[in-house]
């Protein structure tokens, strides 16, 4: 129960303002792993045991299938391609080579190498296990790996769900340019009616109210990056295949998200821009040196909060649902099930609201910021 | 792998999926939506800006209407007043006229009568003296035949004439 206590301690945190979460989120997920790491050694004494933080954790994680369902313990998934960038050229397998594995007992011999599996990170193998039957050389303390890893563009969970967005994505909006096409000037029903509105909203009050006159320019970059956001994080509620996985949740996302808004604002910043950067107007020549060093930094650190921030509500949404799911399976009874249907409902409901709110909170400030790059001195 | 650190797989797959949709979409959707959001936008401008202005024609037009029957019946009015005081005048013009028509007629069937009158009486004046004077002379005639009726007579006329 404290374990228990302690991991939604943590939900909460990750639940609270963006900046707390990105600190306290790192601790949890190494509190969590350490603690899976426990229940590991547990699981095989007691095959029962139940731990949620590493279902949970293994959710939240990518991985290279996409497991479904368990049955008769056995783990049933949906095996995706795995692609490796080695020394020797590209390499390409089935993600069922594995057989489940993830730690790295199982060796696949591809294109005359050997790779192993270890926690969802594909390394080379060794030539021979270590004492726990692990192809790799790992430190005793603290399970680092020491084997290389080959580049790995595997095409996992989440690229899937990924690729499952944006294909929903494009027939969404592909449909609809094409029924503008086809009558340009009747008024918006079926799927226009639904698109329509999200677009001049996109249009009218993030782009033109915050970015100013030149801001149609941006508009095509705001829109894809809102209903990106927005369509994926829908993806991510939904609970069973193409959905569930935690794309908008995952770092790797939110940081490629951030670095379009980074090379975008800073590509447009004007003059007036990098002015109040590096030598603001007004200000004592003492003081100057010092706020460049300020700005400068707060360049790098809005996209670093917006991917923080975009990430840490995802994942905390997941972690929550996913624990209120897991409170059946903690206290070992059915009874308990209405209580956390319940929840979960509730917290899904409250979910729905934050999938559009990241959306446009994202692509609000991405225009604010752009906005802020390209305004013109007047006063 | 730690949920904080990025996977190079899926930032790869990541970055490659926003552009591509970024330029499809671009392309092939945001462009023609929002175009055609634009052009119903500005049809709906240039609709309600038509209809603004065929409001206020309209509303001129209707006041010209309301204008022109305005003085048309103010004309209207000028006629009738016009011709009610040109009715009037005639009529008050004619009695006028007929009534001093009849005054000379009056008058000058007056003179003529008092013409006539007086020319009677003069006539009959002359008349009566000449019968006088006739009869005066046959009486003086007669009277005076002898001497002593012309002296009686003058001495009564003498008696007639106190001297002072």
């Amino acid at each position: 129960m404290t374990k228990l206590n302690r991991i939604l301690f943590g939900l909460f945190l990750l639940a609270g303002p963006a900046v707390l979460a990105s600190e306290t989120g790192s601790e949890a997920s190494e509190r969590m792993s350490s603690s899976s790491d426990h229940a590991e050694g547990h699981a095989e004494e007691v095959k029962e045991a139940f731990n949620p933080a590493e279902v949970i954790m293994h959710h939240i994680a990518d991985s290279h299938g996409w497991h479904l369902f368990d049955w008769n313990d056995h783990p049933v998934s949906i095996p995706l391609p795995v692609i490796l960038y080695t020394e020797e050229g590209l390499v390409v397998f089935s993600s069922s080579a594995f057989h489940h594995d993830q730690e790295g007992t199982h060796v696949v011999e591809a294109g005359g190498q050997r790779f192993v599996n270890i926690h969802e990170k594909i390394y080379y193998a060794s030539d021979v296990a270590n004492a726990h039957g692990v192809y790799a050389e790992m430190d005793e303390e603290t399970h680092a790996v020491a084997n290389q890893s080959p580049w790995d563009i595997s095409i996992t969970k989440n690229v899937a769900s990924l690729l499952f967005g944006a294909v929903l994505i494009l027939w969404l909006f592909l449909s609809t340019a094409r029924s503008y096409k086809k009558n340009p000037n009747s008024s918006p029903k079926g799927l226009r009616g639904f698109v329509e509105p999200l677009v001049v909203f996109v249009r009218d009050d993030i782009a033109k109210n915050n970015i100013g006159p030149h801001y149609a320019r941006f508009v095509p970059m705001l829109l894809t990056i809102f209903f990106f956001i927005w369509i994926n994080n829908l993806m991510g509620l939904i609970p069973f295949f193409p959905g569930g996985a935690n794309v908008t949740g995952n770092i790797a996302v939110t940081m490629v998200l951030a670095l379009v808004t980074f090379v975008v604002t800073n590509v447009n910043g004007n003059k007036h821009y990098w002015s109040h950067i590096f030598w603001m107007p007004g200000l004592p020549v003492a003081v100057k040196p010092l706020l460049a060093i300020v700005e400068f930094i707060g360049i790098f650190t809005k996209p670093f909060s917006l991917m923080i921030r975009l990430f840490a509500n995802i994942t905390a949404g997941h972690i929550i649902v996913l624990s209120l799911v897991s409170l059946v399976f903690i206290f070992e009874t059915v009874w308990v099930s209405p209580a956390s249907v319940l929840l979960t409902l509730f917290i899904s409901i409250l979910e729905l609201l934050v999938a559009a709110l990241q959306a446009y909170i994202f692509t609000l400030l991405t225009a604010l910021y752009i906005g802020a790059a390209m305004h013109e001195e007047h006063h | 792998m730690g949920i904080v650190t990025p996977g190079f797989g899926l930032i790869f797959w990541t970055t490659l999926t926003f552009f591509l949709l970024l330029f499809l979409l671009a392309k092939f959707a945001w462009k023609p939506i929002l175009k055609a959001v634009q052009d119903r936008e500005g049809a709906i401008d240039l609709a309600l800006k038509a209809a603004e202005a065929a409001k206020a024609e309209m509303a001129s037009l209707q006041s010209n209407n309301e204008q022109l029957l305005k003085q048309t019946r103010e004309e209207r009015e000028q006629i009738l007043k016009e011709a009610r005081v040109l009715r009037d005048k005639t009529i008050a013009d004619a009695k006028t006229a007929a009534s001093e028509e009849a005054a000379k007629v009056l008058e000058s069937a007056r003179i003529q009568i008092n013409n006539e009158k007086m020319a009677a009486m003069t006539e009959v004046k002359n008349q009566v003296a000449q019968l006088a004077i006739d009869m005066s002379e046959r009486i003086l005639r007669a009277e005076l035949k002898d001497a002593a009726a012309q002296k009686a007579m003058v001495d009564r006329a003498m008696q007639d004439v106190k001297l002072n």
